[in-house]
């Protein structure tokens, strides 16, 4: 360890945590910078809407991983917590008047709902074996899942909620009249940066949990827990700070995404496939390094946006062959994606972030 | 202090698995500042009996007393936080994580400074610094930086010194640390225990098989037989009465 670790500014924001390694630390830089000029670099409604996308997922996936990665604790109620801050902020849109105490309102109920029921699960699964915990995540999410979709008066049933954001982060907003470097600073434009600043800062609070003298107890959980009871950590009380933080970053990834879009969803914010959304993106960037998680969250989305209709395009040009247009088949991209799933993981157990350090080493 | 109570107590301390008694009513106080040597064939029940103490396991019956306060109740953290640290037999460590790391987090333990979750761990160099000096006390210094799983077996049994070295316990209980080392890195960790001896206030339970350890270091020794405590007395006396040399023919005899 270098001396004075933790002294400059750099080392502060990152608690210390370098990526380690110049490939490593130069996709991040330009994961930053991109995500930090998208507007501009990628100008348009769809891109824009793909870089919001990324900055949630970052969050979300890296919230996910302070369970999985560091804490080695498999939990399949994420998407819950996630569901729960979109909820909180579309139910208080829909309901209420609109306004920022509405959003603050519901984003705080959201993360407050969020961590209760993350210490319950964690209490509940007292001394039960990983498995089982993994068991109860599953049924309680399934049961959160039905219960969006049955309490219709409230959340909107199977068609979800569509409601207003502040006026601020409406399209029709204008911050000035005139376009800046050929972007209109528009409503959608604040909702990104809103975004962008939120995960950021949201990201570096989950690099200094991990970083710190709690989240090395989370390390040698997952190491060996038995050992650690032994040293006298009470592991049970570290496991539900862990999953209570954990659920209410998730919330607040959720509240991010209710404001979005305008619109809530099981599908967009319940759903198993958003659960093997974040599994995927943690495993692909690698576990144990919130690093991994925001390179998993930018391979997976972009792939979801762009994967399909390069697929297309493919499959098109493939038009006289036998089989191939249709194994290339754009309904065929979560196959492929599973392909390089399968993949990834027998050769890069470690992910892109465990496999670039070591190639630095 | 006259009339003062152990620091640590047994009593009829009992743990059945199924049917088979592994440790069977043992009773035995032992005072602050000495050093106690526990021997007995493989399977005596003399992890087991450490494990109850420290707990790992339930008792079946009988109590642990501490300082005159029962704590048979109590979850091995607790007891941990109350002054019992403990070594184990089988090596166990954070394996991914590196040596120092594996000491740093036992000084944290011991500072109870778990919870800080808003500070950065590389920032206090305090607890670092001490996790260092346990380190050298068992010459692994300079193998700081690699991750526990890399060290060979007897570097991992020195780490495992280390841990209970920064736990500073009251009472230190050693499980075999000796056992599977090379014959130069024993003095080490013989010395060390001799060490925490000389400082007069820890009191130490040692595991050993080794006899000429054991007339070395140990005031007391006490046997264990099939889970039953047989023999308790002065080393010498103990080592040389019919029941020890017994117990150990078949050790004697092994290659
Ligand atoms: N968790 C357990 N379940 C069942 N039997 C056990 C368990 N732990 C220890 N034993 C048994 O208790 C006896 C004592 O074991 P142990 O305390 O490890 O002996 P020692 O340390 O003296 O070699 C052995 O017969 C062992 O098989
Ligand atoms: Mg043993």
């Amino acid at each position: 360890m270098r001396r004075g670790a933790g002294r400059r500014p750099l080392d502060w924001l990152l608690s210390g945590d370098r990526p380690g390694g110049r490939v490593l630390s130069l996709l991040l830089l330009a994961v930053l910078l991109g995500l930090a000029f998208a507007p501009f670099l990628f100008p348009g409604t769809r891109p824009l809407g793909v870089a919001a996308r990324i900055c949630i997922f970052i969050v979300l996936a890296a919230s996910y991983d302070i369970m999985l990665g560091y804490t080695g604790i498999a939990s399949f109620a994420h998407t819950m917590f996630f569901g729960m801050g979109a909820y909180g902020v579309a139910i208080a849109l829909a309901k209420l008047p609109v306004g920022w105490d509405a959003v603050l309102l519901g984003a705080a109920a959201g993360v407050a709902l969020a961590a209760l029921v993350a210490i319950l699960i964690g209490l509940l699964s007292l001394r039960v074996r990983a498995i089982f915990f993994s068991m109860i995540t599953l049924a309680v999410a399934s049961f959160a899942l039905i219960l969006a979709t049955e309490l219709r008066d409230l959340t909107g049933g199977e068609d979800g909620l569509t409601f207003s954001v502040p006026r601020l982060l409406t399209p029709g907003f204008r911050l000035a009249a005139e376009p800046v470097l050929g972007v209109r600073l528009d409503g959608r434009l604040v909702t990104y940066y809103l975004i962008f600043v939120l995960s950021l800062a949201l990201f570096l609070a989950m690099l200094r949990i991990v970083n710190s003298p709690f989240g090395r107890v989370l390390q040698a959980i997952r190491e060996n827990e038995f050992r650690a009871e032994a040293l006298g950590y009470r592991t049970l009380v570290y496991r539900t700070l862990a999953g209570a933080l954990s659920a209410a970053l998730a919330a607040l990834a959720g509240a991010m995404m209710a404001l979005l879009l305008r619109y809530n969803g099981p599908a967009v914010t319940l759903s198993f496939d958003v659960m093997v959304d974040i599994l995927l993106m943690v495993v692909i960037g690698g576990m144990g390094t919130l690093y991994g998680p925001v390179l998993g969250a930018v391979v997976l989305v972009m792939a979801e946006y762009y994967l399909q209709p390069a697929m297309a395009a493919l499959s098109r040009s493939l038009a006289g062959w036998p089989v191939l247009p249709v194994l290339f088949h754009p309904d065929r991209w979560l196959l492929w994606l599973g392909v390089l799933f399968v993949l990834i993981v027998y050769f890069f157990p470690a992910g892109i972030v465990g496999s670039l350090r070591r190639q630095a080493r | 202090m006259a009339g003062a109570a152990p620091i640590l107590e047994t009593r009829d301390l009992t743990i059945r698995f199924g049917g088979h008694v592994a440790v069977d009513g043992v009773s035995c106080a032992f005072e602050r500042g000495t050093l106690t040597a526990i021997v007995g064939p493989n399977g005596a029940g003399k992890t087991t009996y450490f494990n109850l103490i420290s707990g790992q396991l339930r008792a079946s019956a009988g109590a642990v007393l501490l300082k005159g306060a029962p704590i048979t109740r109590l979850a091995a953290p607790a007891r941990a936080r109350l002054g019992l640290g403990r070594a184990f037999q089988l090596t166990n460590l954070f394996p991914n994580l590196n040596v120092l790391e594996n000491v740093r987090l036992a000084v944290q333990a011991r500072a109870g400074t778990g919870l800080d979750f808003l500070s950065m761990a590389a920032r206090r160099r305090d607890l670092a610094a001490r996790a260092e000096a346990c380190l050298a006390r068992v010459r692994l210094a300079e193998r700081a930086h690699a991750s526990a799983a890399a060290l060979s077996h007897g570097d991992q049994r020195k780490l495992e010194v280390a841990i209970l070295l920064a736990l500073e316990p009251d009472i230190f209980m050693f499980d075999e640390p000796t056992a599977g080392m090379s014959v130069d890195e024993v003095p080490v960790i013989l010395d060390l225990i001799e060490a925490i001896k000389r400082e007069g206030d820890k009191t130490v339970l040692l595991v050993e098989h080794k006899m000429d350890v054991v007339r070395r270091l140990a005031d007391r020794v006490i046997v264990l037989h099939n889970g039953a405590l047989v023999a308790d007395g002065e080393p010498a006396a103990v080592v040389a009465s019919p029941i020890v040399q017994e117990a150990y023919l078949g050790i004697r005899t092994a290659p």
